[in-house]
């Protein structure tokens, strides 16, 4: 077995402000990675920088591909990465707008990734999408209904569908309980744990709420200031932080 | 016959940055082995290192120095500085964990939080969930609470949901925490026949039991934490 994403040296600034500053880790199939930190330490853009959507300065994202075997992710063509971005990859953002067209209907959304894959028949699509309607829990009659007219939850759960449909081998999720009433949270985050687990995925998971990362991950990466200041399985990390920030981070969280 | 897991010279402090990086050394040099069949207890005063030797033992706290091996598909693993998945692979297959406390997942059933490293396993859901069933069963927690999510049951309820979750699969090294400490003297029974099966059937087992009677009825050797690197006194 190989790795499914090899970083090295990442590092990427915005004007003098360096956002991440040499990366490096090593992404396994199955393997859940959460990048925990503050607010501006710079983890969206690290996950950005994973998924091609942002140039780094320095260093080397290397994706093992089923399509077309270890490639290096920045040094694709446009066109390439667009393609392996609606087939073996999914993006979930943090705000589902970003990641759905909001004047299709739900089952266009999900049927739009289905045919960046090849399929062609109209009644397969209508029925596949359907059915992932009923996987993320949304009633198989809303399939004709735009996201506008769903609520924040239900649309999370709809990106979701989309992202997952074409089958991805690794999906990145951006904060994808942000924002969302905790009882809709916790359903997604239950959709989201039962789909990994059933679909074999690997993952990158940004967020700053550190009862996702124990619920989602496996293992952690905690970043202050651009740099990883620990990293390890998930729920060592969280038990016994050895870092001071870490320390704090878990010391900051509010006991129910 | 083999040890399934041997310890040595394993060193555990907690440095707490924000009192100034105190230090408070926890474990020093401890050594200890356990074979199949055998249930060590661990012993001695409060706060001196019970839960944090038990929880080093699982990868849960990051041991400083030393060696902790397992036997895991017939080869010696060493997990202090274990890459997280190889940890992870040895938790899945190999060794089990019963914690005090639930750590409640929302919205799933309790007998799908039983039955989930079963399934993680690759045991049929429909085979699993007969296993989390019976085991359920055993345990004393009633039918209609089944279908529930477990948050709302009671610290003993919770418990047994956890010791079902651990004896699902059976792992051939077992760390016990207290697995009685909530319990009516009903379910304790219940809860240590079914630990006591597992010894006997062949599963290394390491525990911290407070109960003295339960100490006696599953313990076949003690070691004392107080005492760096020693393993003494044979029960039974």
């Amino acid at each position: 077995m190989k790795p499914i994403l090899s970083v090295r040296g990442l590092t990427k600034s915005f004007g003098r402000r360096v956002a991440c500053r040499d990366v490096a880790f090593e992404l396994w199939p199955g393997e859940v990675l959460g990048i925990v930190g503050e607010s501006g330490s710079g983890k969206t853009t690290l996950l950005n920088c994973l998924a091609g959507r942002l140039t780094p300065d320095a260093g080397s994202v290397d994706y093992d591909s089923a399509a077309y075997g270890p490639i290096d992710v920045h040094g694709l063509s446009e066109a390439r990465r667009r393609f392996l971005s609606r087939t073996e990859w999914g993006f979930v953002n943090q705000d589902a707008r970003d990641g759905l067209r909001m004047g299709v209907s739900a089952g266009a959304n999900i049927g739009e990734r289905l045919m960046a894959v090849g399929a062609r028949h109209y009644g397969e699509i209508r029925h596949t999408a359907s059915e992932w309607l009923g996987r993320v829990e949304i009633e198989q009659d809303r399939l004709d209904d735009r996201p506008t007219t769903y609520s924040g939850g239900m649309r999370q759960r709809l990106q979701i569908a989309r992202n997952l449909v074409s089958n991805p081998r690794l999906v990145f999720m951006d904060e994808p309980t942000g924002g969302l009433d905790v009882s809709v949270q916790a359903r997604i985050l239950d959709l989201l744990r039962s789909l990994v687990q059933t679909l074999h995925l690997s993952a990158v998971l940004v967020t700053h709420d550190l009862g996702v990362a124990r619920l989602l991950t496996h293992r952690l990466m905690v970043m202050q200031g651009g740099r990883v200041v620990e990293d390890g399985l998930t729920d060592q990390v969280l038990d016994d932080p050895q870092h001071a920030y870490t320390q704090m981070l878990v010391a900051s969280i509010l006991p129910v | 016959m083999l040890p399934a897991l041997c310890v040595s010279g394993l060193t555990k402090s907690f440095v707490i940055h924000a009192q100034g990086d105190l230090a408070l050394p926890v474990l020093r040099d401890v050594a200890l082995t356990v074979s199949p069949g055998e249930c060590l207890a661990l012993v001695g005063p409060s706060g001196a290192g019970k839960s944090t030797l038990l929880r080093s033992l699982y990868g849960n706290y990051r041991a400083d120095t030393g060696s902790i091996r397992i036997r895991h598909d017939g080869h010696w693993v060493e997990l202090v500085r274990a890459e997280p998945r190889r940890v992870l692979d040895v938790r899945r297959r190999t060794m089990g964990f019963v914690s005090q406390f639930l750590r409640v997942i929302p919205r799933v059933p309790a007998v799908d939080v039983v039955a989930e490293p079963a399934v993680r396993l690759g045991v049929g859901a429909d085979d699993a969930r007969r296993r989390a069933e019976s085991l359920l069963e055993v345990l004393g927690i009633p039918a209609k609470l089944w279908s529930l999510p477990p948050a709302t049951f009671s610290g003993g309820e919770q418990q047994r949901i956890n010791i079902a979750r651990s004896l699902i699969v059976d792992y051939p090294v077992l760390l016990l925490d207290e697995p009685t400490a909530s319990l009516d003297a009903d379910n304790r029974a219940g809860v240590v026949k079914l630990i006591h099966q597992r010894r006997e059937a062949g599963a290394a087992i390491v525990g911290i039991f407070h109960d003295v009677s339960v100490r006696d009825a599953l313990a076949t050797r003690i070691h004392d934490v107080a005492l760096p690197g020693t393993s003494v006194g044979v029960l039974a």
